[in-house]
């Protein structure tokens, strides 16, 4: 018996200035299936799926929707059809409760509000798939986990029949990934059908019962999950072996360079965001803080540079206490950073490539003839560092949000490597990047590891961590609970170090 | 200064805050969606000019108020255009309506200058209340269009908050892009808040022209749209907050026609910096208190570009 498929995409194409996006598409989903598309950064995942959001009009291609052509030119008309999107960055007003976010222009909501209605109603749908959710709660106060949920909820409110999710478990600690993981299967045995963008092959496997892989815009495999495995998925994926280089941990670590004693560092939303961090930073290691987005590891690394102001505790660079010591002060003596966003924190977008790479020195006496600035000077060093460091541009001039994420993130670990930095703080330094970006970025670190900076990367990623980090300090909650020897420890002991539990009740092994 | 001069002193006050409501009452609309129309000074002397023009030319004060509606919504439709549909800058499409406004109304009453005029909205007395002692002389011996502005403040309070309309517009505010994903038309909003915000600002000027001072003269407002913007901030986005505000600022108006003529030499520079100084100061309490959910809406002055990646 032949079932019609929920979704079905044929030929769809879409093109933005300068790449192709979507390269004729086909693309089935059936009901009750939990369906993985599967790729790299850039691979089209998310404008197709976009496109079946109503979000992008396709410039080519037909959608059927339960056998019937359809046009999604707008959200509304997506969600008119069943198709509902939950979006990475989540599509909430933080200003509102759950229940407003829940009720906010669906059709059926009545015209005169009625905020204990509108509860109850968060309530019964919330309920009917064992979602638990305080619907009187304002969406900024909640954690990203329960975000999600309302998102979850709000489409289930209006009925949607396909479910999109855009990389999903990015934003949950390994408890909440569980836990979601048993609310779309009950949206399955319901008849939901979901989609699951992702580039994590073990969630796929976990997960999917059929996955389809883009490459470069272009569907390059289809199967039912029994038929495959990691090792197919992944040369699906990207074409070609990824050799992940060895990276041989040294055992000699030099002195302590940074030292960290009881710091606490304020939030902007005004409560302790660091309540209590101490830690030892040694030449030539690797230190990794472990941890949920959120957990104070943004305001502690800014605390370290300068950017943010500590309540008290104090920070020492080579036994001397540098608190009271501003951001450039830092950097001259080799503390450097290379913040979590790249392009507003790191890189003025709309600056070119020469004018960003002296944003950390442009003061400095080498890039000056008498009172001017000479643009000669700064651009035989602009080219060095693109050189060194394997940026591809088009023109040195040109506004650096013309880059794609992997020479952007290039372009600013060069910058901050080049000044020669003796502690290095990084965070998220691969996100966003495909395989063989983050192996280059990856590269550069080990790099200067071995050269004896002492480096401290903010990582999401446990097999990242795994790989490339010597010791691992895990933050939950503003405070580290346990720092770790990356050798003697296991996934699962920082999985529930990250979620709260205390390192001396854990059981190894 | 005896009772009945005080009751005078509160109606003058009612009446002089009442063209600042109007427009007040506009710009927050207009902001709640997310528009910053730095317009209002200019849509309200094109309102005044018109609603005086028009009164004058049919013999008819509702067919001069109705011109003024037309006259500022036209002008709030061009800057609806330039910041929503084509995304531009709202600050500067802002102020070149104002001064745009300011020229065409000079322009069109250059004829009218100084006429005076006849027509206009009686004080429409309401039985019993009227006739309440103080109170009545206060509040309800008014012209019909006092008591629609209050009406109206309410009225959109109550649509902000307790509508699911007025959800859709706050979020919009907010997030456009949340709203858009729920598949509310934020363009459309936005047309709407902005150009019915710029009728409002019309029909505070036509109240000026008509009422207040029923004649023309270039620049009658003096400043008033301005004083509307900062009404707006005073008020927290708030209308009902922004009925308040207006009377406060109205109060200092009036007080400074009656301390003329009582010979008491305050400056009147000084009695035209209060609502700014007032506003400054709001301005600091807030942003020190931080209160999440009594700011600014979140995306003011943002255009929205559903492609925008």
């Amino acid at each position: 018996m032949k079932r019609t498929p929920v979704i079905e995409m044929k030929g769809i194409s879409k093109r933005f200035p300068g790449v192709i996006a979507n390269d004729k598409i086909s693309f089935r989903v059936y009901p009750g299936e939990i369906h993985a598309l599967l790729g790299e950064n850039g691979a089209g995942k998310s404008t197709l799926m976009s496109i079946l959001a109503g979000l992008y009009r396709p410039d080519n291609g037909i959608i059927k929707v339960q056998g019937r052509a359809v046009k999604l030119d707008s959200p509304r008309k997506a969600l008119e059809a069943g198709i509902g999107m939950i979006y990475q960055h989540f599509r909430l007003v933080d200003n509102f409760t759950v229940a407003e976010n829940i009720v906010l222009g669906a059709p059926k909501s009545p015209s005169k509000i009625n905020r204990e209605q509108m509860e109850t109603e968060t309530r019964r749908v919330s309920q009917s798939y064992g979602l638990t959710i305080n619907p009187g709660a304002r969406v900024h106060q909640l954690s990203l986990g329960e975000q999600q949920r309302v998102e979850i909820i709000k489409m289930l409110y209006r009925g949607c029949e396909v479910l999109i999710m855009d990389e999903p478990t990015t934003v949950l600690t390994p408890g909440e990934v569980k836990e979601l993981f048993e609310i779309l299967r009950a949206m399955s045995r319901q008849g939901k059908s979901i989609v699951l963008i992702t580039h994590k092959l073990n969630e796929v496997m976990e997960i999917a019962d059929y996955v389809t892989v883009l490459r470069r815009g272009r569907v390059v495999g289809e199967d039912r999950i029994e038929n495959l495995d990691e090792g197919r998925l992944t040369r699906m994926m990207v074409a070609r072996e990824v050799a992940y280089s060895q990276v041989k941990r040294d055992k000699s670590v030099g002195q302590v360079v940074l030292s960290v004693d009881r710091l606490k560092v304020q939030g902007d939303l005004g409560y302790l965001a660091v309540k209590q961090a101490s830690f030892d930073l040694r030449q030539g290691e690797i230190m990794a803080i472990a941890g949920v987005a959120g957990n104070g590891q943004k305001e502690l690394v800014e605390a370290l540079v300068g950017i943010r102001s500590s309540v008290s505790g104090t920070v020492e660079y080579q036994g001397e206490e540098i608190n009271h010591l501003n951001v450039r002060e830092r950097i001259s003596l080799g503390i450097n950073m290379v913040p979590e966003d790249r392009i507003g924190t790191g890189l003025v977008p709309n600056l070119s490539i020469i004018d960003n790479s002296i944003l950390r020195n442009y003061y400095k006496e080498e890039f000056f003839t008498g009172f001017f600035l000479n643009y000669k000077k700064v651009r035989r060093y602009t080219e060095g560092i693109v050189d060194k460091y394997n940026v591809y541009f088009s023109d040195l001039k040109h506004p650096v949000n013309y880059l794609s994420g992997g020479n952007l993130q290039k372009l600013l670990l060069g910058r901050e490597i080049e000044q020669k930095p003796r502690v290095l703080l990084a965070s998220y330094p691969v996100r966003g990047l495909d395989v063989a970006a983050a192996e280059d970025i990856y590269g550069l670190l080990l790099k200067e590891r071995d050269k004896g900076t002492a480096i401290l990367l903010v990582l999401e990623d446990l097999e990242d961590i795994f790989r490339i980090a010597d010791r691992v300090a895990v933050m939950y909650q503003g405070s580290i609970s346990g720092i770790l020897e990356v050798n003697k420890t296991s996934i699962d002991e920082i999985g529930s170090l990250m979620v709260g539990a205390q390192l001396t009740g854990v059981e190894n092994g | 200064m005896d009772i009945n001069a005080w009751t005078a002193l509160l109606a003058a006050t009612i009446v002089a805050g009442t063209p600042i409501l109007f427009a007040a009452a506009g710009e927050l609309l207009a902001e709640r969606s997310g528009i910053l129309n730095l317009g209002v000074e200019g849509m309200m002397l094109v309102g005044a000019a018109l609603g005086f023009i028009v009164t004058v030319n049919t013999g008819n004060h509702w067919v001069g108020l109705l011109a003024a509606l037309a006259g500022g919504g036209s002008m709030a439709a061009i800057h609806a255009l330039v910041t929503v549909s084509l995304r531009g800058n709202q600050v500067v499409s802002g102020l070149a309506l104002t001064i745009f406004g300011s020229g065409l109304s000079g322009f069109l009453g250059k004829n009218y200058q100084g006429i005076p005029m006849n027509y206009g909205f009686k004080s429409l007395d309401l039985p019993v209340l009227s006739d309440l002692p103080y109170l009545g002389a206060v509040f309800f011996r008014h012209d019909i269009l006092v008591y629609f502005s209050v009406i109206l403040a309410l009225f959109m309070w109550y649509l902000l908050y307790k509508t699911k309309w007025g959800l859709a517009i706050r979020s919009v505010g907010e997030n456009p892009q949340a709203a858009d994903a729920v598949g509310i038309d934020v363009s459309r909003i936005r047309y709407l808040c902005t150009i019915a915000g710029g009728m409002l600002a019309g029909l505070g000027g036509a109240y000026i022209s008509l009422v207040y001072a029923p004649t023309w003269q270039e620049n009658m407002t003096a400043g008033r749209g301005w004083i509307a913007v900062a009404l707006v901030i005073f008020a927290l986005w708030n209308p009902t907050r922004a009925v308040l505000g207006a009377y406060l600022f109205g109060g200092v108006e009036a007080l400074t026609f009656r301390l003329q003529t009582m010979g008491i030499n305050l400056s009147s520079f000084f009695l035209a910096m209060f609502p700014y100084l007032v506003t400054i100061l709001v301005l600091v309490v807030v942003t020190i208190r931080r209160r999440q959910d009594a700011g600014a809406p979140q995306a003011l002055s943002v255009a929205y570009d559903r492609e925008e990646r």
